[in-house]
């Protein structure tokens, strides 16, 4: 398995682990208090939170009566668990065979090189993230991107710009650079 | 027999009401069945719907939209269904539906009763004016047992599957004795569709012999093979017969507890999995007391965290446990000792969903199906670089050749064939030579694949064996658990020996070593990941041995893929002067403007992308690729000004 490169904790700003911290029991009251919940829990936790803090960890270590460390060991065994926080945006490229053949590693570099983070990053203000997924079974439609649980067939680079475009107009709204009527 | 005849006459009550139910709703309302299957969504279905949506209230009609799984078209998508029956003609299917076809189809067909005959696909049903869908080869040649109702019948509404006969065979089943279920398995000739073919009912067998106070069923919808997706689209487009399935096998071998273990990465599938739970428990199918028998079953859903190994069934039981999926030594089988230490039985999604067909139609009709050794039918997955990729089901025994060519069209884009990879990262890499062996379980293995997940990944003339070979073993190292020495470490080093191939560095004597450390690695691993492992490597050695000498003696790769021995370069003769077209593709601009006003590539900056030439307009076709990367004619870039 590999683990990835990043140090536990790496960017997590204080206030969210305090924030998590707070909502955390009424998360983990949820399941019952059996090794066999261990992987609902953390999927649970990921689900709501994006990520597994390293105080999340602790917390349900705490609440099964297992170490820290086992639960980190078995977290860090399955490919779902990220251990730090993704972007606003969440990009996940298809490298399965399907998509491998019809060239899903031009379509991650094309990411790669427009956002300048590599795969498994996430950019410094947190707008962005790029993961590698093996499959989502949309091999038919390949290549494959899941961009913000939408599934998008037949990518092309041409689409990544697209993409980026809508992206950056969405954030200027938000951010109150351009108005929209109904602001 | 009161209790018996009562389950029948319950069931048969509840199917006549619902098929009124369903007749009363219809009433010559136009229906439209949309696929809303992961793929279809990812094709843009829910765009699609929408128009549907809004063509129908703007031209204030009445039509029922429904949802319906994947017809395994996945080529197609969206596809639509529109069934308007007081026009006297079958249902008719689109193709390709995109919002804006939608629009028109929707005010042609509704609204001024014209079928706008350039969408058809086909009509679903035989007739005379329009050309039904079973006259395509795709349609024709498949045979279908577990995807029949894939794509016709909503996922969604319980009451459409009974309608067709659904819970049937455990209504059935429930009248019968475990022991004459298990029979009929056995007799059908039943295998187990997750790979490695164990016999269903012997299974089956060994599991209602256990003597325990519990027994657990265990659903494998893990599906980890990345090219594979026939259980996500099976469960996304059919859940209640999976469901039946689980439930005849957990009465025949005795079990109160079916855990369905579905990949993570499937969310909708999750989805639809869960709310045919619900219905099922809601009409009786599940739960307490079924169909007022004595049997109950509680059926639960257990989500994979996207670890390959954990598809290996004692993997997938430690996982439930809470723990990290590594396989476990076998003895004692799962059977016997499997969750929690209760006999457990575990069997993959198509091998539950062929059940309740072949208590229906009974062991004989199935056995006349399929080869001797390998009865029934077969689901693959046909990708890659045919002209029409999708899901497939067919008799076993069918060719190579009739999968790709006649179903599937052929090669896309005027190619040629050069291999068809089959099973994964367990399987193996078919050359043209195999394209007529019949395939079934058994000469698959013998040639070095494996019928393993079903996933048949096709390659042009533009794909590399060498790299093929590497990708699935960059898969499996990162996949290996760790627990065996030889999987982890040999995995890495037949990975480093391939990248080094593919990068040119690579020595003559490194495929001996490929060879010999394949070996080793299939001796000294314990589970069917390491031991499968190698598999890639050695059919692609064995079948395309010229690509591999090529890489290494030539420094060529003659597939013009592996980066590291190729460059491109633009045709000056080809190159239209002032066209502008590739250089702005570049994303590192390395092209530049040549004393002649054409295009030129500067070598030290390309990184190889390909971008420039999906960008130089067809009518020129000026960009080309070289191996070795010498032989590309070197251009020098004028001074910046
Ligand atoms: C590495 C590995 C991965 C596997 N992945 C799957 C899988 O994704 N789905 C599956 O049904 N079986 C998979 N299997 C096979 C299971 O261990 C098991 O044999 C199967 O679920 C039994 O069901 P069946 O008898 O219906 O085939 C895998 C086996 C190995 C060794
Ligand atoms: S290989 Fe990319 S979706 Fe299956």
């Amino acid at each position: 398995m590999e683990v990835s490169g990043q140090h536990i904790g790496h960017g997590i700003r204080e206030e969210e682990e305090q924030a998590i911290s707070e909502k955390l029991p009424e998360i983990l009251g949820e399941f019952s208090r059996e090794r066999s919940s261990l992987l609902p829990i953390l999927q649970r936790i990921q689900e709501a939170f994006k990520f597994l803090s390293p105080g999340a960890i602790k917390a349900v270590a705490e609440y099964l009566g297992l170490s820290g460390s086992e639960v980190y060991g078995v977290a860090t065994f399955y490919n779902q668990f990220r251990f730090h926080p993704p972007g606003r945006h969440e990009i996940k490229i298809c490298m399965g065979t399907a998509c491998h053949v019809k060239g899903g590693d031009v379509i991650l570099e094309n990411f790669e090189r427009r956002l300048g983070i590599k795969e498994g990053e996430t950019t410094p203000d947190r707008e962005y993230s790029i993961e590698r997924v093996a499959c989502v079974g949309c091999c038919a439609l390949a290549p494959v991107a899941v961009v913000d649980d939408k599934v998008i067939g037949y990518m092309q680079p041409s689409k990544v710009e697209g993409l980026f475009l809508q992206f950056e107009i969405q954030r200027k709204i938000r951010e109150g650079q351009i108005k929209t009527e109904a602001s | 027999m009161g209790e018996r005849s009562e389950i029948g006459d319950r069931y048969e009550t509840l199917r006549r009401r619902i098929k009124e139910e369903l007749e009363n709703e219809q009433n010559g309302v136009p229906t439209i069945r949309i696929t809303m299957s992961t793929c279809a969504r990812a094709a843009g279905a829910e765009e699609t719907r929408k128009a549907i949506e809004d063509a129908i209230a703007a031209f204030g009609l009445s039509a029922k939209i429904i949802p319906v799984g994947c017809l395994g078209h996945c080529y197609a998508e969206p596809l639509i269904i529109l069934d308007y029956p007081t026009t006297g003609l079958p249902p008719i299917c689109y193709h390709s539906v995109n919002a804006g076809k939608a629009r028109l189809i929707i005010q042609s067909y509704l609204q001024e009763s014209d079928p706008a005959f350039e969408y058809i696909m086909g009509a679903m049903e035989e007739n005379d004016l329009i050309p039904p869908v079973t006259t395509f080869p795709r349609f024709g040649l498949e045979e279908r047992i577990v995807m029949t109702h894939c794509g016709r019948i909503n996922p969604w509404d319980i009451r459409e599957y009974i309608a067709n006969d659904g819970y049937s065979a455990l209504a059935a089943a429930l009248t019968d004795l475990p022991e004459r279920i298990i029979d009929e398995v056995e007799k059908s000739g039943l295998r187990g569709r997750g790979g490695a073919g164990f016999p269903t009912g012997r299974k089956w067998r060994l599991g209602r012999a256990q003597e325990s106070n519990r027994k657990v069923v265990i659903c494998n919808a893990d599906e980890g093979d990345p090219g594979a997706y026939m259980d996500r689209t099976i469960i996304e487009s059919n859940p209640h017969q999976l469901l039946e399935g689980i439930a005849i096998c957990a009465y025949a071998v005795g079990a109160d507890t079916a855990i369905i273990y579905i990949r993570a990465e499937y969310p909708l599938a999750v989805k639809t999995i869960e709310q045919a739970i619900r219905e099922a428990k809601a009409y009786g199918f599940l739960g307490e007391r079924i169909l007022g028998s004595d049997f109950s079953l509680d059926v639960k859903i257990f989500q994979g965290s996207g670890a390959f190994v954990c598809g290996e069934e004692t993997a997938l039981i430690q996982s439930i446990e809470g723990r990290r999926g590594m396989p476990q030594h076998r003895p004692p089988y799962p059977v016997e000792r499997g969750l929690w230490g209760y006999p457990t039985i575990v069997n993959n999604v198509k091998t539950f969903s062929y059940v309740p067909s072949i208590i229906n139609k009974g062991a004989e009709w199935f056995q006349s199906i399929g080869t001797e050794r390998s009865p029934g039918t077969a689901i693959f997955s046909i990708v890659g670089n045919v002209k029409h990729p999708g899901l497939v089901e067919v008799a076993m025994g069918t060719t190579l050749r009739t999968l790709i060519f006649d179903i599937c069209g052929g090669i896309a884009n005027k190619k040629t064939f050069k291999a068809v990879q089959i099973g994964g990262p367990s399987g193996g890499c078919l050359s043209e030579v195999f394209l007529d062996t019949p395939i079934d379980f058994d000469s698959l293995t013998q040639v070095g694949a494996m019928m393993g997940s079903g996933g048949m990944v096709v390659m042009d003339e533009d794909s590399c064996m060498v790299d093929v070979a590497r990708y699935f073993l960059d898969f499996t190292q990162k996949e290996s658990c760790g627990k065996c020495t030889f999987c982890r470490i040999g995995t890495k080093h037949l990975l480093d020996i391939l990248d080094r191939i593919t990068r040119g560095k690579g020595q003559e004597e490194d495929l001996k070593i490929l060879e010999d450390l394949s070996r080793d690695i299939k001796q000294g691993s314990l589970c069917g990941l390491g031991k499968t492992a190698p598999n890639p490597v050695i059919t692609s050695i064995r079948y395309f041995f010229d690509e591999y000498v090529a890489h290494v003696r030539d420094k060529r790769c003659p597939a013009l893929k592996c980066r590291s021995l190729i460059a491109y370069y633009i045709d000056l003769e080809r190159c239209a002067r002032g066209c502008e077209a590739c250089v702005g593709s570049c994303p590192v601009e390395a092209i530049f403007t040549t004393k002649g006003r054409k295009k030129a590539i500067d070598q030290s900056l390309c990184v190889k992308c390909g971008e420039c030439m999906v960008a130089c307009p067809k009518e020129y076709d000026a960009v080309l690729r070289v191996s070795p990367p010498e032989l590309a004619p070197i251009i020098e870039r004028p001074p910046m000004r």
